[in-house]
């Protein structure tokens, strides 16, 4: 049987992507392998660990649980798109630097689009309202307490800079 | 006085991280990439009757599938034998690189189907037909040790792959005559390493130069090129291994794995290049784990709680195969007693073989156990005795008077064991002191008032870290001035570019942003041992420093020629060497590179060795011990069994500390693995040893909302003599203590209810349980 | 752990969906993915043919009726979780939802897809169950409704037919003041519940419980309705004493054992989380009647 295959575009971090995707390709291998943003990571392939999610129209979403399909016509933003076109770090990704909120960085591609989506929500979230947000993101290495504390940082830079997440 | 070392200086990690430039295994890709999928046994044990590939063979897509035989003629040996040695070993169980005859664990790899796609690869491996004619299996590695226990392989006469005893003294003797003597039958479950990316492997056949190139997730990539040049009969020069960023290794990327060999060999034979990524649920099956043991344990006191004597059984479940050696019980019993003076010790240890994955070692290794049995071991004593927890523990730690203290025990590779520096009784003080263990009780009973079960305890640790012999670094000055380190030590995730360019950084100019580190590639650096044991900012951190220095002193020397005064007048600034304290008068340190490049007929400056550079491979044989005291604070709900962490107080010593940040990013870290250890991961296979926890949903990671409360980390600085940053590695340390100090906590809280706690980890309906045992009349 | 090969549809209206169900075999209707995918992507389930209901417009939303709330099959649940209508009307709803799996699940997470994945341990069937709410299916011959305590027929099997799908859900409204909560234990921040339990109920002038509807999840193959609990609460007066003697029934259900817990557990589990959401839903009740 020959692999039934879609065209599909896509806008990723504002640039229009098209490809033709096997139409049982999951999002997060179109966007690392068709469209070479491998800063979004594959961590479970099951919806757990949360290394996957991408920003979807707006909102997090794991990418290992959609299909590429799916994605026709709409926006996403990953990693890759947090910083400003001219290339700064963004508020949340200099503070998760300066807290130690990473270390292998596998986690991260999650943990930054949950938490850019969470500030984007509630600007003014409490330790407890952070560690629910990422409570369906897993890392192994920081024990979460740098990224906690980079979240809640990055809140206040973002209110002292008057900008958005 | 230090400007960067001791610093929290910025990771040089992190920008790449941080934007999603990184490059991690997957990330890799070439025109041409083909996938590989493996097919795994689905029995624990079972004969292998016929592998039929023919339907398999037919998807479109499909461009090889092997077995054993179809590679044989490529191996010089169908077996890894990547085991450390040992004459504790009773049976070679060494792994093959593919089962053919008999499988001896759910998940071992049968068949590797190479495709277009993985996709496809996985459509093909499921139609891979596999005739299997089931055995016995055995799943628990006390049972296994029984008479009529089923055999894990069918080859051999009983399930004791290895046993050897350690200890020191007269234990019957003591034994005999102790005022006290108490019995603790204590176990612990198997876990998994769980780095959020799972193994890897990308191989590149270069038919130019005949050399292929494989990037693995390992942490130990100059072991990894030996076993694959060993396996397929390779020069050394025909294979580079490369890791790239890793996204962690926990332990069990430090094995080698038949994955790696066999992309290898895909990549020549096929001619092209081939990746296999493991996935989560072969993650759960194929890649090693650890834990599982049972300590029979006694312990003789006098009455004044002071220790007499130690002795006991240890059970140690090595899983189906030896996939590194006897290190993990070894570690374990070599670490039970450090914290304390025991007068007379003997541990008998005996390595059960069982249907599951191999055991080798994940983050602790065998050290959390022996700290659970021993600190279960000191609340018995207290209990009986009537004393408090931290007393009997402080009329028994070693005395930092007796620092350097030499224990009678010795290491696997027979150095005495010597307790090298720190103060065992300041740091347990130093975390009573933090977590307000005075006022607990207090707490504890105005929460029980409000009806609300409190329960604080706490645990000791010492640590043997910084694994020698030595770990290689050089380091080379280019003659744009730009500084390259190269290191045999592996990189996964715990900072170790970082680290190595503080340490240069301090003696070549400070600026961290002139420093190219590269770890993890055979092409970089000829020798290497990699990540493990704590080992790489005490053993690359020595390598970097002596290196840096050698490298500095020669570029005093040629400035001093160069700018025509002494040497004492120069320093190194930034990327020039320069009068002390004038920008007026320098030279770069490309020039300087440029210089002891040499001039055809020309002296080299200063009558110097030629090069800007230096490679060392510092020698530290003995490894230095790391102390610290854990104290955890819980809330349990008696009606549910739930274990909330209100607080956990972490007092440690790892000496000078190389960047604040990254140690207390371990710590906790570890402190998290830990608590899963404690109360969330369980692994678990039935009673025919098959998995029965094979998804994130089902064995359970740690999340921020399982964290405690509040966290606070009391550094202690005793630095070691061994060498001269005087620093102990630490990234293991978070993890031991944790689960004797729950366990502590929870049957404070409980004590009402007169819940012990005997294994871990503690699950509510374990808890539940218990409570109700104790309320049945 | 990829998906195996199918072929994918996205019809653009119901109609077109139930007749591709009724034409192809072996297809699996895909609405927000949090289950069906890591089913796919395991390849616990191999279907020929996907439906994506995903481009089918007017599935989703949620409006007051008359007595009801109605929620377009293919709401996700975060809308229910920011929704006024939600908040006020069916405040039970809102305070469930926050259990429902993580932010990222219930951005795509539907509700008609719980509901007719119906996993035993969900918080939307249990909460359905207890709210006596109403289904509508669609299927070749039109819609139709059944009330959703017809809708479990067993462990993971709703009752619809290969060729239905559900369009709407209703969920009666409880009179302003109403006591509600929502119990469950789960070992982690979103996991599945090992026990849940949904109460709703009112007091009457003299705060003795008047109406009141109790479920459970988690423990059993599928929600239960604990109509023996309910029977023993009526007409009384709220207390501890009350309370245990009335969830003594919890220890007789036909409870699951599997990693997580033993039935056993379960059973006790599910005594706590009554009793838990008991009181809370009266001090919410006598709260509510007082302002």
């Amino acid at each position: 049987m020959s692999e039934p295959m879609r065209e599909i575009e896509v806008t990723v971090n504002g640039k229009l992507h098209r490809a033709s995707v096997p139409v049982r390709m999951t999002l997060s291998d179109c966007l690392r392998h068709e469209f070479g943003l491998t800063g979004t990571h594959v961590g479970c392939e099951h919806g757990v660990c949360g290394a996957c999610t991408v920003l979807f129209d707006g909102h997090s979403a794991r990418s290992c649980l959609m299909l590429a399909v799916q994605a026709n016509g709409h926006e996403i933003e990953t990693i890759e798109g947090l910083e400003s076109a001219k290339g700064e770090l963004s508020h949340l990704q200099a503070a998760l630097r300066d807290h130690h909120g990473l270390q292998c960085g596998f986690c991260t591609p999650g943990m930054l689009t949950t938490l850019t989506e969470l500030l984007r929500d509630n600007p003014s979230p409490t330790d407890s309202d952070v560690r629910i947000a990422i409570s369906g993101n897993l890392c192994r290495c920081t024990g979460y307490e740098g990224i906690v504390a980079a979240a809640l940082d990055a809140a206040q830079r973002i209110k002292d800079a008057g900008s958005r997440a | 006085m230090n400007r960067i070392v001791g610093t929290s200086v910025e990771r040089v990690e992190d920008r790449a991280l941080l934007r999603g430039q990184a490059c991690f295994v997957d990330d890799i890709s070439f025109p041409g990439l083909l996938h590989a999928a493996f097919v795994r046994s689905a029995e624990a044990h079972a004969l292998i009757r016929t592998v039929d590939i023919s339907a398999a063979l037919d998807v479109p897509g499909v461009r090889a599938i092997w077995r054993m035989e179809d590679i044989a003629h490529h191996l010089s040996d169908p077996l890894l034998k990547v085991a450390l040695p040992s004459p504790a070993f009773r049976q070679e169980l060494h792994r093959p690189t593919l089962s053919d005859q008999e499988v001896v664990h759910v998940g071992e790899a049968i068949a590797v189907v190479i495709a277009d796609s993985r996709y496809i690869a996985e459509d093909a491996a499921a139609l891979v037909m596999v005739d299997y004619e089931p055995l016995p299996a055995v799943s628990d590695c006390k049972a296994a040790l029984e008479a009529d226990a089923p055999r894990a392989h069918s080859s051999q006469p009983h399930n004791l792959v290895a046993e050897f005893t350690m200890g020191y003294g007269d234990h019957e003797t003591v034994f005999a005559s102790a005022p006290h003597v108490f019995h603790e039958e204590l176990w612990q479950h198997r876990g998994v390493a769980h780095s959020m990316e799972c193994r890897g492997v990308v191989a590149r056949h270069d038919r130019l130069e005949d050399i292929i190139t494989l990037w693995s997730s390992t942490q130990t990539p100059h072991a990894c090129k030996r076993v694959i040049c060993d396996v397929l009969g390779l020069d050394e020069d025909k294979l580079r291994v490369v890791t790239p960023d890793v996204g962690g290794g926990f332990g069990p990327k430090l094995v080698f794995y038949p994955e790696e060999v066999i992309l290898a060999l895909a990549a020549r034979e096929l001619r092209a290049p081939v990746k296999w990524i493991e996935d989560r649920r072969e993650h759960f099956v194929s890649t090693t784990q650890e834990r599982d043991q049972l300590w029979d344990m006694q312990i003789a006191v006098d009455n004044d709680g002071k220790i007499l004597g130690l002795r006991g059984l240890l059970v140690h479940d090595h899983g189906a195969y030896t996939a590194r050696g006897v290190n993990v019980p070894y570690g374990s019993a070599a670490a039970i007693t450090l914290p304390y003076i025991v007068p007379c010790f003997f541990l008998d240890i005996k390595l059960a073989v069982t249907n599951k994955v191999p055991v080798t070692p994940i983050r602790g290794a065998g050290q959390p156990q022996a700290v659970f049995a021993m600190e279960r071991l000191m609340d018995r004593v207290a209990r009986e005795l009537k004393l408090t927890t931290d007393e009997v523990r402080r009329r028994n730690l070693v005395p930092p008077e007796l620092i350097p203290y030499t224990t009678p025990l010795k290491t696997r590779g027979g150095m005495q064991v010597v307790l090298d520096s720190g103060d065992y009784p300041a740091t347990q003080a130093a975390a009573l002191e933090k977590a307000d263990w005075a006022g607990f009780r207090a707490r504890q009973a105005a929460a029980r008032k409000e009806g609300r079960y409190l329960g604080i305890g706490l645990a000791n640790y010492v640590e043997g870290t910084g694994r020698g012999p030595f770990e290689p670094v050089s380091v080379r000055i280019g003659e744009n001035g730009r500084i390259h380190v190269a290191s045999g030590a592996a990189a996964m995730g715990q900072s170790t570019k970082t680290m190595l360019a503080q340490v240069v950084a301090e003696q070549l100019g400070c600026d961290m942003s002139n420093i190219t580190v590269v770890t993890g590639d055979t092409a970089a650096i000829d020798y290497g041992m990699g990540g493990f044991n704590s080992r790489q900012a005490v053993m690359a951190g020595a390598s970097a420093h002596a290196a840096a220095k050698k490298v500095r002193a020669k570029a005093l020397t040629v400035a001093a020629h160069m700018l025509d005064v002494g040497e004492q007048a120069l320093e190194v600034e930034g990327r020039h060497v320069r009068l002390k304290g004038n920008d007026e008068r320098k030279v770069g340190l490309g020039e300087i590179a440029r210089a002891l490049a040499g001039l055809p007929g020309y002296y080299v400056p200063g009558g110097l060795d030629p090069g800007l550079e230096a490679t060392e491979r510092v020698i530290i044989n003995d490894m230095t011990y790391a102390n610290g005291t854990a104290v955890v604070e819980v809330e349990v709900d008696p009606e549910t069994g739930l274990v909330q962490l209100t607080h956990v107080t972490f007092a440690h010593d790892c000496g000078n500390v190389l960047n604040p940040q990254i140690v207390e990013g371990q710590i906790i870290g570890g402190m998290a693995h830990g608590i899963g250890n404690a109360l969330y991961e369980w692994m678990g296979f039935d009673e025919n040893a098959q998995p029965v926890t094979t998804t994130l949903a089902e064995y359970l990671l740690v999340s921020a909302t399982e964290m405690p409360m509040k966290v606070d980390i009391v550094h202690l600085t005793s630095p070691t003599p061994l060498n001269e940053l005087g620093i102990k590695g630490v990234g293991e340390s978070g993890v031991i203590p944790m689960t004797a100090a729950v366990a502590a906590a929870v049957d404070d809280a409980l004590a009402p209810f007169n819940v012990k706690i005997t294994r871990v980890p503690i699950t509510p309906p374990d808890l539940v349980s218990l409570i109700e045992k104790a309320a049945a009349p | 752990m990829k998906p195996p090969s199918f072929a994918y549809h996205d019809p653009k209206s119901v109609e077109d969906a139930v007749a591709l169900l009724g034409s192809l075999e072996n297809a699996k209707l895909l609405a927000g993915g949090q289950s069906l995918m890591p089913m796919l992507n395991m390849r616990f389930v191999l279907p020929d043919h996907v439906i994506d209901l995903n481009n089918i417009p007017g599935l989703a939303g949620v409006e007051l009726h008359d007595q009801a709330l109605v929620i377009g099959a293919m709401t996700r649940q975060r809308e229910l979780e920011f929704s006024d209508l939600v908040a006020t009307h069916c405040p039970i709803l809102a305070e469930a939802l926050l259990q429902v799996g993580h932010r990222q699940t219930r951005n795509r997470g539907t509700i008609g897809g719980s509901l007719c994945h119906l996993d035993p341990a969900a918080e939307l069937p249990t909460l359905c169950l207890a709210l006596e709410a109403q289904v509508e299916v669609v299927g070749p011959s039109g819609p139709r409704g059944l009330m959703f305590a017809d809708f479990p027929l067993g462990y993971m099997t709703p009752a619809i037919g290969a060729d239905e799908l559900v369009t709407r859900i209703a969920l009666p409204l409880w009179p302003k003041g109403h006591g509600y909560a929502f119990e469950e234990f789960a070992r982690r921040h979103g996991d599945f519940a090992i026990a849940s339990a949904a109460v709703v109920l009112t007091l009457d002038a003299q705060g003795a419980i008047d109406r009141v509807a109790v479920a459970i999840g988690g423990v059993c193959a599928t929600p239960m309705r604990m109509e023996a609990i309910e029977a023993a609460l009526m007409g009384r007066e709220p207390s501890p004493e009350l309370f245990r003697a009335a969830t003594a029934a919890c220890k007789e259900l036909d409870a699951l054992g599997d990693v997580h817990a033993p039935a056993s557990y379960r059973q006790h589990l599910a005594g706590v989380m009554v009793r838990r959401a008991l009181v809370r839903a009266c001090e919410r009740a006598s709260a509510g009647s007082k302002s």
